[in-house]
This record gives structure tokens, sequence and C-alpha cells, in this order.
């Protein structure tokens, strides 16, 4: 067992070692098969895993100790790999999709000239994003946070030489860190309250210290509550929570297929990880999940709207990532943490496959990302079209009720809105969750099919789009970089869209398989009848907590709600991109207050610029042209060395060759050191 | 004691004395053409001098006015070794420019032989008679190349500004025979401690150290310095920057230590005033210069400010400490010369800093040298000139004079500056254009000094230093 665990894990690493630092001497294709192979045997032994935790012989919990990390006094943290139902779960999530996305990689960067670290950064990822996830105490999980936010970081930046690309890969590390401060003050705190950061010793103290106060600025406040208050702020910073969302968007500069494996399937989830791998801890934080609650609430909505407005078929996709992590969050929230996972999982495989599709378009597109510059595309990507569609109608969670059949969105998001719905009982909070639930619903079916309608249906807007733009800049400015496009000309059949190579469509068909069927297919383990068995404590309820237990027993209409609202949404989006194609340009053309605000992300950018990007920059440069500049260099170095040079030229001008100004100075010094004398021997 | 034994502690003297009188007549008769013999000559008389200074006898004699004992014994040594130094850099650097002179030795002779009479100097009259001779000899070398007129300006300059200082310094003495009633050191400092004198014998201690501070060029006497040190010939500057420098000093030391160790926290006042305006000046003066002579002479004043500071610490460590800074900065100083001497562009002597742009590349060797050279007197470890302001440095905290060694450190600091500037010029800018061939001598002697700074350095300091301890001892300080 800890042979295979432990190949799994560092694979990855191996690959990326390879890849990164002999990239260039083996060449690119080495480089991917290395990569590439030690991931699908990563993939391999998780599934492996996954099945002997489940439902093999393996025990439901253990925790292998590989090496000792940091050992100072109390604190203890070891390099070790815990497996239990949960991070198989994640091991499963993580390995596939990265092992998918690998492959996808082959077709989708084939023409960029630094494959090799492409791959390496990837494989990097999965190795931070293994760690993180097998963690099994802070101080790991903490490692493979920041591996993740580096990995990130660098692939965001990928094409490094484009500024734009640059300053999301910044805005990502920066917003990140405001994150990963509450998150090391959380960790912290946990050590200051309990003394040990190993999860295994922690969770069994937490019910007896559950009421703690603590006594700051004279107030009190309950210290459980400011623990995972802390870690939270971490999970809101690398999940793209609201108010540390922003930098999401933003991250959809790198690749896709990054786009697709970091910033919808694995990365932006940690968040959602953590906390429920932190359950026992939140449970007894009740003040917590409330904001916890009110948080993914927020996002939620606010990031379908968002999505409602936007062009960029990349950035759709990347708000509605936003918005799903949102719904995982006040799942969390509410206590159905069993619900959360179960979405992460799902999400996972249809939000991947949408930006593979994305990816696919934009390929075939020849790097265009603009929806309003496609249409009528099915024809041309006929297999891309099919498991889009698959994807739409798995993330707007189509199945019927009554049958208890449908794509994988149906079951896990029904299973949150239900949550809401039972713990709204005694809890406003919670029914604020329910209510935005319901119509963030309704939203994602809106603009998923407007992105669907958009791209696939209509009439085709590229023929002349690209005609137009041919040999102009601003094409150039969509295109975006020069280096992993096909160059222009290479094709000589003008810039017909077509279908991608295999190698990308294989990925979106296992994807697709997925969207389908992992649904289905788990629902009784995450959150139905078997989920005691399936879960073996991995997830903790406290005993007050039965909000699954309710939300089986959802009155009819809560069940049907999700359909209906799903099914306004499409019905719009049916009369308004497909019955009146045109309609939804005129709406946004006419700029109305509303549509402004989502286009412009509720103008939060501009919020953050004027307020802390800003003052930020003002404080900088204090300390940097008055604190470092004038003071510190103006009476340091700078103003000493000039001081000291003018008083040589003095000195030198002192030395005029005259005699007798010598013998004056002299004179000058005798009667000088005299009168000294006589000064100093009467003290 | 008879005469004889009184002959035969001055035997060096004596012996320097008789030498010179007979090379002078030889070169009377055979002309300029017996330059070379008479520098032999000089040179073995020098060395035989040294000898005999080596195991001379310790005691006084003439009255008291003789003194040879452990310090002047030191001091006797390191002169007269170091002078047929200047003889050979000097009298082929004069062949060079046509100039060659027999008389170039023998004034070296002359005034090698006023040092000894300062360093064993035991009352105001002997002390008075050695400084002269030597300033004598020392008028004339500056102004050695006639019709230079530079050098004439130089050496008039330095006769001018030196006969004032002679008078400062006969108006000091004469101010403390009068109130001390003697003109013996032990005489005089018997009286201070006696009481009777007041502060009138110490009126004219401030004349006498104004008197030597010009000799040693310690500010605010150092005016004369840039110019003579630019103006007369370089192997003369080499000379006048070493041994008399050592000889100033060990006569101020001795003066101060033997003839007013009594009134020490008085005197120290004075030095300590001197020393701090030296390493000012020198420090600070140094950095507009952009001539390499003019910029030794300001490193001069700054390095007679640390060898103050030695001596202001007023023990015996502080004494041992200046015996050891001057021979080390005698040899570093030398070298430089050296290379000054060495080097010229188109028979034209390279004296301006631009002039040593890129010498790394056309004349690696003595870059090397100089830099070597600079490294030591900007008092890099494991340079010889760290060691010497260590130990100045280490007799300064010893005996409670942290303002002191504070401002010795800001000193190097800033004079670090133009010794990096050098470095950086050789190193770093592109040459100007080829330079010419160095001569064999002044190379040899300019890569002999850089060898010493290090590694030489490491094992003469274990011989150097109890010889500089012995030799301290003999001031009487504790």
């Amino acid at each position: 067992m800890e042979p295979i665990v432990t190949t799994l894990v560092f694979a990855p690493l191996v690959g990326a070692l390879i890849a990164g630092l002999f990239g260039r001497r083996i060449g690119d294709l080495a480089s991917q098969s290395v990569t590439t192979g030690l991931l699908l045997l990563t993939c391999g032994l998780s599934w492996m895993t996954f099945y002997q935790v489940i439902w093999g012989s393996w025990a439901g919990q253990e925790t292998f100790t590989l090496a000792p990390f940091i050992h100072i006094g109390n604190f203890i943290s070891n390099w070790s790999i815990r497996i239990d139902t949960l991070s198989a779960v994640m091991l499963v999530v993580v390995s596939s999709v990265s092992a998918l996305v690998h492959i996808y990689s082959w077709g989708y960067m084939a023409e960029d000239p630094s494959r090799p670290r492409f791959f390496a950064y990837l494989s990097l990822f999965t190795f931070a994003m293994l760690m993180l996830v097998t963690a099994a105490d802070f101080m790991q999980l903490f490692f493979g946070w920041e591996g993740v936010g580096l990995a990130s970081y660098l692939l965001i930046g990928f094409w490094f030489k484009k500024p734009s690309a640059s300053a999301a890969a910044i805005k990502a590390f920066v917003v990140n860190r405001v994150g990963d401060f509450g998150f090391a003050l959380g960790i912290m705190t946990v050590f200051w309250m309990f003394g040990t950061i190993q999860f295994a010793e922690l969770f069994p103290l937490i019910a007896a210290k559950a009421g703690t106060q603590w006594t700051f600025i004279g107030q009190s406040w309950s210290a459980i509550d400011l623990a995972c208050g802390l870690l939270f702020i971490g999970a809101m910073g690398k999940s793209a929570q609201f108010f540390l969302h922003t930098w999401l968007p933003d991250a959809m500069e790198g690749p896709t297929p990054v786009s697709a494996l970091i910033h919808a399937a694995t990365m932006v989830t940690a968040g959602v990880y953590m906390v429920c791998l932190l359950s026992p801890m939140f449970e007894y934080a009740p003040v917590t999940k409330q904001i916890v609650t009110l948080i993914g609430a927020i996002t939620a909505l606010f990031a379908a709207t968002v999505g409602l407005a936007q062009n960029d078929i990349k950035r759709v996709i990347a708000y509605s990532t936003c918005s799903q992590l949102g719904y995982m969050f006040f799942a969390a929230g509410v206590g159905a943490y069993q619900a959360a996972m179960f979405h992460l999982f799902t999400h996972a495989f249809f939000k991947a496959l949408l930006f593979l599709g994305a990816g696919s378009v934009i390929h075939g597109m020849h790097h265009e990302q603009d929806m309003r510059k496609m249409g009528g595309l099915w024809k041309y990507l006929p297999v891309t079209y099919a498991v889009m569609v698959i994807g739409t109608l798995a993330i707007t969670g189509f199945g019927i009720p009554s049958l208890h059949l449908g794509f994988a969105g149906f079951y896990s998001k029904d299973a949150i809105i239900e949550s809401a719905w039972a713990a709204s009982g005694k809890n406003g909070i919670a029914s604020f969750a329910f209510v935005v639930g319901l119509l963030a619903a309704g939203l994602t079916a809106f603009y998923s099919w407007r992105l669907a309608f958009m791209t696939f249906h209509g009439t085709a807007k590229w023929d002349s789009a690209h005609a137009d733009a041919h040999g102009h800049d601003d094409h150039a400015h969509d295109a975006g970089h020069g280096h992993d496009d096909h160059a222009h000309d290479d094709h000589g059949h003008a810039h017909k869209p077509h279908e991608s190579p295999l190698v990308m469509l294989l990925p979106l068909v296992a994807l697709a398989v997925g969207a389908i069927g992992a649904g289905y297919a788990f629902v009784e383990s995450f959150v139905g009848e078997h989920r005691n068995e399936f879960w073996r404590g991995a997830i903790f309820n406290a005993p007050t907590n039965h909000v699954l237990e309710h939300a089986h027993h959802a009155p009819e209409w809560v069940v049907m709600a999700p359909l209906v609202v799903s099914m306004t949404g499409l019905a719009v989006a049916i009369y308004v991109y497909l019955m009146n194609e045109g309609m939804g340009l005129r709406v946004a053309s006419r700029g109305g207050p509303l549509h402004t605000f989502f286009y412009n992300k509720w103008f939060f950018d501009e919020l953050y610029e004027a307020t802390f990007v800003r003052a930020t920059r003002f404080l900088g440069d204090v300390f940097w042209k008055i604190g470092d500049q004038k003071i510190i260099d103006g009476f340091g170095p700078d103003g000493v060395a000039a001081v000291s040079a003018s008083v040589g030229r003095r000195l030198s001008k002192a030395q005029s060759g005259y005699v007798y100004h010598y013998a004056f100075v002299m004179l000058l010094g005798v009667a000088g050191l005299l009168s000294y004398a006589l000064w100093a021997w009467a003290h | 004691m008879t005469f004889q034994d009184a002959l035969l502690l001055a035997r060096p003297e004596v012996f320097l004395a008789a030498s010179t009188l007979v090379l002078l007549v030889w070169g009377a008769f055979r002309g300029d053409k017996a330059m070379g013999e008479v520098s032999i000559g000089a040179s073995l008389a020098l060395f035989v001098a040294a000898g005999f200074a080596a195991v001379s006898p310790e005691g006084t004699a003439f009255a008291g006015g003789f003194i040879a004992d452990g310090a002047s014994i030191f001091g006797k040594v390191a002169i007269y070794l170091i002078s047929p130094v200047a003889i050979y850099l000097g009298d082929r650097w004069l062949v060079r420019v046509g100039n060659g002179r027999f008389e170039f030795p023998i004034l070296i002779l002359l005034a090698a032989l006023g040092m000894g009479m300062m360093v064993s100097a035991g009352d105001l009259i002997s002390l008075y008679i050695g400084v002269e001779l030597q300033s004598l000899a020392l008028y004339v070398l500056a102004a050695f190349r006639r019709d230079d007129p530079k050098a004439s300006e130089a050496g008039l300059k330095y006769f001018v500004l030196g006969a004032l200082s002679s008078g400062l310094l006969l108006y000091g003495a004469s101010l403390i025979y009068g109130f001390a009633g003697s003109t013996h050191f032990d005489l005089i400092a018997k009286s201070i401690e006696g009481g009777a004198t007041g502060t009138g014998v110490l009126f004219g201690l401030v004349f006498l150290i104004c008197g030597l501070a010009f000799k040693v060029s310690a500010a605010p006497f150092h005016m004369w310095t840039p110019d003579v040190y630019e103006g007369a010939p370089t192997p003369v500057v080499g000379f006048f920057a070493a041994a008399p420098k050592l000889a100033a000093m060990l006569l101020l030391a001795r003066v101060l230590s033997e003839g007013f160790g009594t009134a020490l926290e008085q005197w120290r006042q004075i030095i300590v005033v001197t020393a701090f305006l030296s390493v000012a000046v020198g420090a600070f003066g140094g950095l507009a210069q952009s001539n390499i002579k003019r910029l030794l002479a300001y490193s001069s004043i700054a390095n007679i400010g640390y060898a103050l500071i030695g001596l202001s610490a007023g023990s015996a460590e502080g004494m041992e400490a200046v015996l050891v800074f001057m021979v080390l900065y005698m040899i570093d100083v030398t070298g430089f010369f050296a290379c000054l001497g060495a080097l010229s562009r188109n028979g034209k002597p390279m004296e301006q800093l631009s002039d040593f742009a890129g010498l790394a590349r056309v004349r690696p060797g003595m870059a090397l040298a100089l830099t070597a050279l600079s490294f030591s007197v900007m008092g890099l470890p494991p340079f010889s000139g760290f060691w010497a302001k260590m130990f100045v440095f280490k007799a300064a905290i010893a005996s409670g004079q942290w303002p002191l060694a504070v401002v010795l450190l800001l000193g190097s600091v800033v004079a670090a500056f133009y010794y990096l500037r050098l470095i950086k010029t050789m190193w770093f800018d592109a040459a100007p254009g080829q330079t010419d061939k160095e001569p064999l001598d002044a190379k040899g002697v300019a890569i002999a000094s850089a060898l010493f700074c290090f590694p030489v350095v490491l094992p003469a300091l274990a011989l150097l230093e109890p010889l500089a301890k012995t030799a301290a001892l003999a001031f009487g300080l504790k």
C-alpha cells in the first residue's frame, strides 16, 4: 500500500524534474512522453487506491510518514501521505483530470516552442496538488497550497512575453497572498490553541475546547470561530470567492488546458476541500459557518450575473466556475460537506469538459475567443459540439427528478439546494442561500446555453469577421500571443474552423462520460444512503447536524424547483439567442445600467484599483521615493558621498599654491592649537 | 664615560659622516661620471651603518645629548636600510631623465645621517641639529632637477615653509629651556614633575610639536605636502614619504615620552587634535585629486594621522603600534613611488589618474602590484596595511581613545574611495594606448614591496613585532 501511494504522489515530481531540467536536451517528444506517461501511472494508481479504500481491503484511514519536515519544540510537521476517502476522492479527481489534460495538451500545444517547460509545470502542479490533498498536517497542506499557487503563477504567465499574461500571473499571485496570509494566521491560531498541527491529534481535541473565548481589544471572541475564519480566508483566496475572486477571470490568460486543470477542476477547489477536511473544526464554529454560507451564496449569485454579460468564451466559463465554487461553499457552510465534495467531484468532470471543449473551439477558430465572432460552428466541430452540449446539460443540472435520472450536475446541485433548504428552518442565511441557489441555477442555465448557442448555432459570424480582421492588428489582439497559435499564413485554406485532432477529442469524450455518469454512479455513496460507509469518518458531522437527512425528505416543490428554473433559463436563452438572434447584442449595445454593471464585473477591479492598489502603490511610493531615496539614500550613501566630495573640493581649493597662504595656515594652526591647549588644560 | 665609549655609541653616525666626506671628495674629483660608484659606495656605507647600529651597545653619550637605546637602534636600522632603496631608485631614474649627478647619493647620505641624529637626540640641541641636517638635505633633494621649474618651485616652497617651522621649533625650544632650565629631556621631565614650571613650558611644547608636525606633514601643517610631492622628482618623493617620516615620528615620540612623559594628559590633547585633523584632511582632500602624486600626498597625511592616533595612546603599546605602522607604511609607499617611477608613456611619466586607465591590460604586472599596494594602504586584510592599522586601532582602544578609533575607521572608509577608484581605473577603463617598457629596477622594487604587502608581511610581522615591542619599551611609557 505504501509503495503504491508514494509512487503515485511522487511520479509527477519525477516527470516535472526530468522535463524541466533536461527538457531541452531530451527534446519535446521525450519530455511529453515522460510526463504524460508518469501521469497516466499516477492516474491508474489513484483509481486503484480509490477502489481499494472504498470497496477494497485497505483500511479506511491511514497515514504514512515519509520524513520529518519541521521539528521545533512542540511544532512537529512531517512529510506524510494521508489516505482516506476524502483524499482518495481528490486523488482520483486530480490525477484523472491532470492525465487527460496532459494528453489534450499534446494537441493543443503542438506548435508551442517550449513544450517541455509547459509539461514540466503541469506535472509540478499535479505533484503539489497531490501533496496538498494527502497532507496529514497543516504545514504540508500549506506546502501544497503554495506549491499549486506557484505552478498556477508559472502557468498563467506561461506566455510571459504577453504583458497581459504576466500581469494576470502577478495578480493571481498577489491576491492569493492575501488569502495565504489569513491561512498562515489560521495555522498559527490552531497551533496556539491546541499545541499541534497534526490533523489526527487535533481533531479529537476540538470538542473539549469548543467554547474557548479569547479577549482581544476588549471584546470576547470565540477562538475556534476565529481559527476557522482565518483558515477560510485562505480558502477564499484559493477558491476565488467573493472579494478575493478578481484573479480567476484574469487567469484565463494562461493556455486553455491550464484553465481546465487548475482554474476549474482542481486547484480552485482546494478551498472547498480544506473546509471539508476541517469539518471537525468547522462543525464547532457556528459563526464562521454562517460566514462561509453567506460568502458562498453571494459568490454563486455574483459570478452568475457577471457571466451573463461576458463575451469571451473562457471568461464565461471562468465566472461559471466561480459561481459553482460558491455553491460548494454554501453547501459546506450549511453542514452538507458531503454534498460539497460531491459537487466538487462532478463539477471537475463537466467543468474540465467545458474548458477543454472551449479550448477545442478556440483551437478550431485559430485562437479566436470572442463568442460574438463565432456562430454556426456545430457543422464544423461536430464532436466538440456534442460534448459541449453534454457539458452544458451537466452544469445546468438537467435531469428528471421523478425518475432520479440525469446528468452529473443534476445530482450534486440538487443535493446542495435541498441541503440549503433543509438547513433554512432555523437559519436565515441558509434560506438566503437556498433562494440564491435557485436563482443562480436559472442564471447558470441561461449563460451556459447562451454560450452554446452563440458558439455553435445561429449565423456564422466568423467568415466575415475573419475576412475583415485579417491583416488587421486587432485580430492579433484577440488571438493574443504569437507563439502557440498556428501562424496564420500556414493555413492555405483560409480560416475555416476545423475539428480538433483525435488526441484532443479523446479526453473530451472521456470527460463527457464522466459528465454524464459520475452523478448517477456515485450519488448514493457521496450523499445517499451509503454515505457513512463511503466516508468512514473522513467527514465529520456534529451529532446535531442532520442536514443531509432532512434534505432527503425535501418536499416535491423543492425537488422540482431547480429543474423548473433551469428550464426557464434555457427557454429564455432559446428565445434570445436562437429565435431572436441579435437580441442579446442589441441589449448589450444599448448599455443599460444593469448590463454595464454585470459587464464590468460589478466594478470590482475598478474598486480595488481605486482603493487597495492605489493605496498600496502610494504607500510603496512613500517608502521608496521618500523613505528610501530621500531619507536613507539621501542622508546615507548619496548624502555622505556628496558631502565628502564637496569637502574634498573645498580642501583642494584651499591649496592655492601660494607660500604665504600656506605659512598663514601654519600660523593659524599654531594659534589655534595654543588656544585650544590653554582652554583644554584649564578644564 | 670616556670619549671612546661615546664614539662607540655613535659609531654608525660617525662612520656615515666619514664615508660621506670621502665619497664627496671622490665625486668632486671624478665628476658626474662617478655617480654610479658614489651610489654604490653610499649604499654600502648605509648598509655598514645599519650593521653597526644593529650591534650597537645602549647608553647615553656627549653629556646626554646622544642616546642609543632600543628605539634609536630600531629606527636607525629601518632608516639605513630603506635609504639605499631610495638611492637605487633615484640614481637610475635621474640617469634616465638625463639628470644624473653624483651629489644625489651624497645628499641622501646626509639626510640619513640627520635622521640618525634625530632618533638618537637626547636634548633639544641635538634634536635641532638632527632635524636641520636632514631638512637641508631634503630641501636640496626636492629641487634636485634645477632645470625643472616645478621641482625648483617645490624645493623653494619646502625650504621657506621649512624655515618657518624651524623657527617655531626653535622658539618652542627656547621657551622650554627658559621655563624648565635645561635642554635635556630627562631634566625637563624632572622639572615638570616638580611642578615649578607652570604652563610656560607646555606653551613651549606646543610650538615644538608644531615644528615637528610640519616635518611629518600632519595637519594643519600639511600645506606644503601636495605641492612638494607633485613637483619634486618621483623617487625623491618616495624617499620623503618614507624614512624622514619615521625619523620625525620617532623623535616626536621621544620628546613627548621622555621629556614630557609626566605631562601626558596635556600633550595628548594636542596630538589628538592634529591626528583628527590629519585623518580628515587626508581622507577628504584626496577625493578631489586627479594627480596620483598629490593623491599620495593626501594619503600620507591621513596615514600620519593614523600614526599620531597610536602616539596619542601614550602607552608602550601605542609606541609599538607607531613603530610597526611606520615601518609597514614606509614599505608600502616606497612600492607606490617605485611604480610611479617605473611607468611612463612616450617618455612622459604617468602622473594623472587617467593615465592609468586600462593598465591591467597593458602592464598586468604593474597593475597587479599597484592593486596590491592600494589594497594594503586601504587597510584591506590580509595586506600589510591592515595589520598596521590594527595595531594602532588596538592601542587606541586599550587606552580608551574610542573617538579616535572611530575616526580611524571612518577615515579609512572615506580614503578607500580613492584607492578603489585607482583600482577601478586600472582594471575596468579603456586603455588610451601602450606604455613604455618599465625599467627593471623600479619594477623590481615595486613587485618586491607588493609581495611584501602580501604574503611576506605575515612572517615578517612575527619578526618585526617583538623588535618593535622592545624598542617601544625604551620610551619608558607603560
